[in-house]
């Protein structure tokens, strides 16, 4: 626990919060992202080179410009007048998301045990990565493309115009 | 004598770091680096800004700049210092803090791109295995900072511009990164060095380079459109069309912080192509081997600033696109053909060595090419232009 992880989680944690309690949504989207790069920072310190620079790829370059669209297309951007920043349900959505962070936690604690010791730190290569992928977990891969692709035609298919008359 | 001229920056930033005790050599090695790409780049972005100046003036029956200096060649410096010194106007319902951060994230992730970019043997600040996902990564990065500045400045033009530029840059980013995809998967590399030493080979005076393979110029063009769309140059500057927007996501923007929009367009400029030069055009390696006692930067530079040049002429030539016609290009004709590439350069691999490959793999991106051509230009019934109100 270096001096530069408290950092970046500061960073994180900061982020991640100001999400939740900022009131202009888009505001919110933007402080998700800083979210978003201190995770991939954190990915970054702990040697992970594909796994930070793809969460930057993704997070930061597809997911937060497609969050803000949606928020800029959907409703306005204007700051809504009435009532506070906490829903009416926010009991439930805090227990939803504590029993979903003690599952996890649970799962990551328990599996300390099943792993292998070991002393030096794996050092994991982008190549390694990309034969494993093409190899080993070739067939999870292709399954996730497919069905990728298949929300794609479907993403297309409720967005396409329906021709005006119908048959 | 002629292999230090070659490694003339090398041995300078040795020689520098010389002076410090053993364990400083490291971090100075690295500030020095990150100093030169400061100093070098904007340098380039000034002689760019000139170029384009007396470029497309003289493309324009202009004469241009021809005040400041010897032909106006002092020109971007009475530019900087009038960018310096104007007032920074902020609009009053601005968000405040955005507007300010938009500019400077910009800035900050445009120099980022070349950190991993190889400007002559040797010369490359960070040498990481993943440098290309690296670059990719911090020119996702600059879309979040132009919607940033059009959110912010509260108005229409901005936010249409800014979501003309995202729409735009998303779209582009797709057939980029695909049509680099091909170049990893023939060196076998994600690493921009060992790409570049992939190409520095030669068979009978000619360079390996990848731009000379059916699939690499196919590659080479696809990027060159995308890159330019991606860069909002012409005919791709749809969000800052002046015609229709003032300036796009930056109109609200005034002194220095326009100065940084202009700073950080042109910087993406530069890095894109420094990398259509790494992945295409053999990076810092002689275009002949009788050449190749040139100092490898002279190289790399003079293939970037030759990109740069063609980038203006494509400026004076040709017309802006409608939005519907760069988008149906994108989605329709650019990311079909770079599948079609990567196919081909699958086919390529595995025929092996042999004349029969070349013509096998130049005949599909041929064929394909035109016959979609036609049917695409067929589908959309061009005839004689008609005018409704001028006969």
């Amino acid at each position: 626990m270096s001096f530069v992880f408290w950092l970046i989680a500061a960073l994180t944690v900061a982020g991640g919060l100001a999400a939740v309690l900022l009131k202009n949504l888009v505001h919110c989207a933007l402080a998700l992202t800083i979210a978003f790069a201190g995770l991939a920072l954190l990915f970054l310190q702990l040697d992970a080179q594909f796994a930070g620079f793809a969460q930057i790829l993704v997070y930061i370059g597809a997911v937060a410009i497609l969050v803000v669209f949606a928020i800029l297309l959907t409703r306005s951007s204007e700051t809504p007048k009435d009532g506070g920043i906490f829903s009416r349900t926010w009991w439930a959505g805090l227990a939803i998301a504590s029993a979903v962070f003690a599952v996890i936690g649970w799962a990551v604690l328990q599996s300390v045990a099943g792993l292998p010791h070991e002393t030096a730190v794996p050092t994991v290569t982008v190549q390694q990565i990309g034969m494993a992928l093409m190899g080993r977990y070739v067939l999870p891969l292709e399954i996730v493309a497919l069905l990728l692709t298949a929300a794609l035609i479907g993403a297309v298919i409720v967005a396409m115009h329906e021709k005006d008359g119908a048959r | 004598m002629l292999e230090k001229a070659d490694q003339l920056f090398v041995l300078l930033k040795d020689w520098l770091v010389g002076f410090l005790p053993g364990g400083w050599h490291a971090p100075a090695g690295a500030i020095l680096g990150v100093l030169a790409i400061a100093v070098v780049y904007p340098t380039l972005f000034a002689i760019a800004v000139l170029l384009e100046r007396k470029g497309l003036g003289r493309m324009q029956n202009r004469i241009g700049p021809n005040r400041v200096g010897p032909f106006g060649v002092l020109q971007p410096i009475a530019d900087a210092i009038k960018s310096l010194t104007k007032e920074d106007v902020v609009p009053l319902n601005a968000d405040k803090t955005v507007h300010f951060l938009a500019p400077v994230i910009l800035v900050v992730v445009a120099f980022m791109g070349f950190a991993v970019l190889p400007a002559g043997r040797n010369m490359v600040l960070v040498d990481m295995d993943a440098s290309l996902l690296f670059y990719f990564a911090m020119g996702a990065s600059t879309e979040l900072s132009i919607f940033m500045a059009g959110w912010s400045s509260r108005n229409k033009y901005s936010l249409l511009g800014a979501m003309r530029a995202v729409a735009q840059m998303i779209s582009y980013e797709v057939p980029l990164l695909l049509s680099s995809v091909v170049i990893v998967m023939m060196t076998g590399s994600l690493s921009l060095v060992k790409i570049v030493e992939a190409q520095n080979h030669y068979t009978w005076g000619v360079p390996h380079w990848y731009i000379f393979t059916p699939w690499g110029c196919a590659a080479f063009v696809m990027y060159a459109i995308s890159a330019t769309a991606e860069t909002n140059r012409s005919p791709f500057d749809l969000p800052e069309g002046e015609s229709e927007l003032v300036a796009g996501y930056f109109t609200e923007y005034s002194g220095f912080k326009f100065a940084l929009f202009f700073l950080g367009e042109y910087l993406g400029m530069l890095s894109i192509s420094g990398l259509g030069t790494t992945l295409f055009l053999g990076g810092w390696s002689a275009p002949f081997a009788f050449l190749q006692w040139i100092p490898s930067w002279i190289w790399f530079f003079s293939k970037v600033m030759l990109s740069i040049v063609v980038l203006i002429w494509v400026r004076g030539t040709l017309p802006r696109l409608r939005q519907d016609q760069l988008m149906n290009f994108a989605w329709k004709f650019v990311l079909p053909m770079t599948l079609l590439n990567l196919v081909v350069a699958a086919i390529w691999r595995f025929m092996g060595e042999g004349l029969l490959r070349w013509v096998v793999c130049s005949a599909i991106l041929l064929v394909v090419y035109v016959v979609a051509g036609r049917t695409e230009m067929r589908r959309k019934h061009f005839g004689p232009r008609s005018y409704r109100y001028a006969e």
